[in-house]
């Protein structure tokens, strides 16, 4: 116990955001699941590459630019150890989650999808994971197909099953819910969808901090993150995809580095996977990824994910005596957060008095307006935890709704 | 015109010397809970979607109309905090004519320390309702400017 203390006391040591005052008390940070903190290790980065390297990359042959592109480029490798893709290349550099969902619905879906098709999705995506595949649907006249949840906020395997047709063309699925904490059985539905030769893409921006991704045991054909949930920066993410489907998706976006020859009659393009990736990327964020991916290594998801699964436990354990205090989201299997709702009282006047009380939540519909309304409420709050979380900001939190209770 | 300005910033007065009688936030959030729940502020019927004001957090109805050339706000939300200030907006713009409330600059709610409810990244609603109320009013004006 004390060891797990003086762990958590180092681990925290290294957010200096962690020190900072919010209305004159000490900040608690439980909105995680929007973005984590980010320790000295990744600022320190990102202004070294600013301070010693900035310089475009691949493209210039004096030092600067062969730092950067040497610098860029193995995080790249990085990533493919981190989340075990067979190939470099595999890996591409987007702006994040979204971004690559968008590439995935814009460049295979283009390809991919016709008139009648169908795309199945489920009943808590997060809305990135909806619009895109909404918008291609309306391009293709193709129709988009809701997995529903049950009451605890879990999928049903079996309507799932039923769902899937000779028209269905993709799946795209969400790891673990950023407003439920649900943690979906992905493997088990990859192979069902494999068993029909239906590709599956995974939205993994709320499971890639919490739990170790090994693409290559999932089978997965696309999983999309983001680097500032993980405690990296924002505006950059991965896009992982299977080698062979990314060969064959025609490039999203033009211009430079995705091409390889030019002329005004026909231009070819670069190979992966550069081919996915136009313009001067977000290179000082792609190398604060490196250093999260070091961050998060030098912790390890046994650590990390003990250390969540505890404080989610706690949280619940102390919750539950709060009397009005409804859980939105109760699956068996879920990760990091609690999301609930306080009779009588709506979200929003719960957060801005908490956030009186230095303690950070999430309120609102957290980007899933349909989950909202399927539990027909106006939102939730959500406490989101990360490493650095401890269960004194938990009895913290609990006793912030208590005097929030007290105020209404 | 000037009397009708004056107007406005005196009730603005009133609230900060109101505020200023509360030494922290609790006693402010309180007090601005306690007008929250005072009146219902708008009738149940009003409560359509074409009078919805959507924010990311909480929503808003609100209505209104001209009554012997002075617009007459009513508004609501499921949100008491956010239902507290809009008493407050509605106090301070409602009964005044159409270009007053265009010209108002409303520094009051920065003046009694809820500046953040006006910031947009608050993204409450209150930013739009303060935009629509003075989007009502400049109609309203064109109107009396235009009889038809
Ligand atoms: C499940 C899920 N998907 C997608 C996203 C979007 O991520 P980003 O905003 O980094 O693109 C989020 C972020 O809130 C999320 O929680």
């Amino acid at each position: 116990m004390s060891e797990l203390l003086t762990d958590i006391e180092a681990i925290r040591a290294q957010f200096p955001i962690l020190k900072r005052e919010v209305n004159g008390k000490p900040l608690i940070y439980l909105d995680n699941g929007a973005t984590s903190q980010k320790p000295q290790s990744v600022i320190d980065a990102i202004s070294h590459y600013y301070e010693y390297e900035n310089s475009n990359i691949h493209r210039g042959v004096h030092t600067l630019s062969q730092d950067a592109t040497a610098a860029y480029e193995d995080v790249r490798k990085k990533v493919q150890k981190f989340i075990n893709a067979k190939y470099d290349h595999e890996v591409i550099f987007t702006s994040g989650t979204t971004g690559g969902i968008n590439l995935v619905a814009s460049s295979f879906g283009e390809n991919l999808v016709r008139k009648g098709d169908e795309i199945l999705i489920t009943a808590m995506e997060h809305h990135s994971n909806i619009v895109p595949w909404q918008m291609l649907c309306e391009r293709k006249g193709a129709i988009l197909k809701v997995i529903p949840i049950s009451k605890e906020g879990e999928i049903d395997i079996e309507e799932f099953k039923k769902l899937i047709g000779p028209k269905t063309e993709l799946i795209s699925l969400v790891h673990v819910s950023n407003s439920l904490g649900t943690i979906n059985p992905i493997k088990e539905m990859i192979d069902i969808a494999h068993a029909q030769n239906i590709p599956v893409m995974i939205d993994g921006a709320q499971a890639i901090h919490h739990i170790p991704v090994d693409v290559q045991e999932l089978d997965c054909d696309f999983y999309v993150f983001s680097a500032h949930k993980m405690y990296g920066p924002t505006g950059v993410g991965i896009l992982y995809g299977k080698e062979e489907l990314l060969n064959d998706m025609a490039p999203w976006q033009g211009g430079g580095d995705m091409i390889k020859n030019v002329t005004f009659e026909k231009t070819t393009y670069n190979e992966l996977p550069h081919k996915f990736e136009a313009g001067t990327p977000n290179i000082a964020g792609g190398i604060g990824l490196g250093a999260a991916i070091d961050f998060i290594n030098s912790i390890g998801y046994d650590f990390i994910g003990e250390h969540e699964a505890e404080l989610s436990r706690f949280a619940v354990s102390q919750l539950r005596d709060i009397k009005g205090l409804r859980f939105i989201g109760t699956a068996k299997e879920r990760a990091g957060l609690v999301s609930f709702v306080l009779d009588g009282i709506h979200p929003y006047d719960t957060g801005v008095i908490l956030d009186k009380l230095g303690i950070a939540v999430r309120t609102g519909h957290h980007c899933t307006q349909p989950v909202m309304n399927f539990f027909e409420v106006p939102g939730t709050v959500r406490a989101s935890f990360a490493v650095y979380n401890t269960k004194q900001e938990v009895i913290r939190l609990v006793e912030g709704i208590e005097r929030v209770k007290r105020m209404f | 015109m000037v009397g009708t300005v004056g107007n406005i910033e005196r009730k603005e007065q009133e609230i900060i010397d109101e505020f200023s009688l509360f030494d922290d936030w609790m006693d402010k959030y309180e007090h601005i809970i306690s007008l929250g729940k005072e009146l219902p502020l708008i009738e149940e019927g009003l409560k359509t979607e074409d009078l919805l004001i959507k924010g990311c957090q909480s929503r808003v109805w609100l209505h209104a109309k001209l009554e012997n050339g002075k617009v007459i706000f009513t508004a609501d939300s499921d949100a008491i905090i956010t239902k507290g200030i809009i008493n407050l907006l509605i106090s301070v713009l409602s009964n005044e004519e159409p270009d007053a409330i265009v010209n108002a600059d409303l520094s009051f709610i920065d003046q009694i320390g809820l500046k953040e409810h006006l910031s947009p990244t608050r993204s409450n609603g209150l930013v739009s309702m303060v935009k629509q109320m003075k989007l009502y009013a400049l109609a309203f004006k064109t109107q009396l400017n235009n009889p038809s």
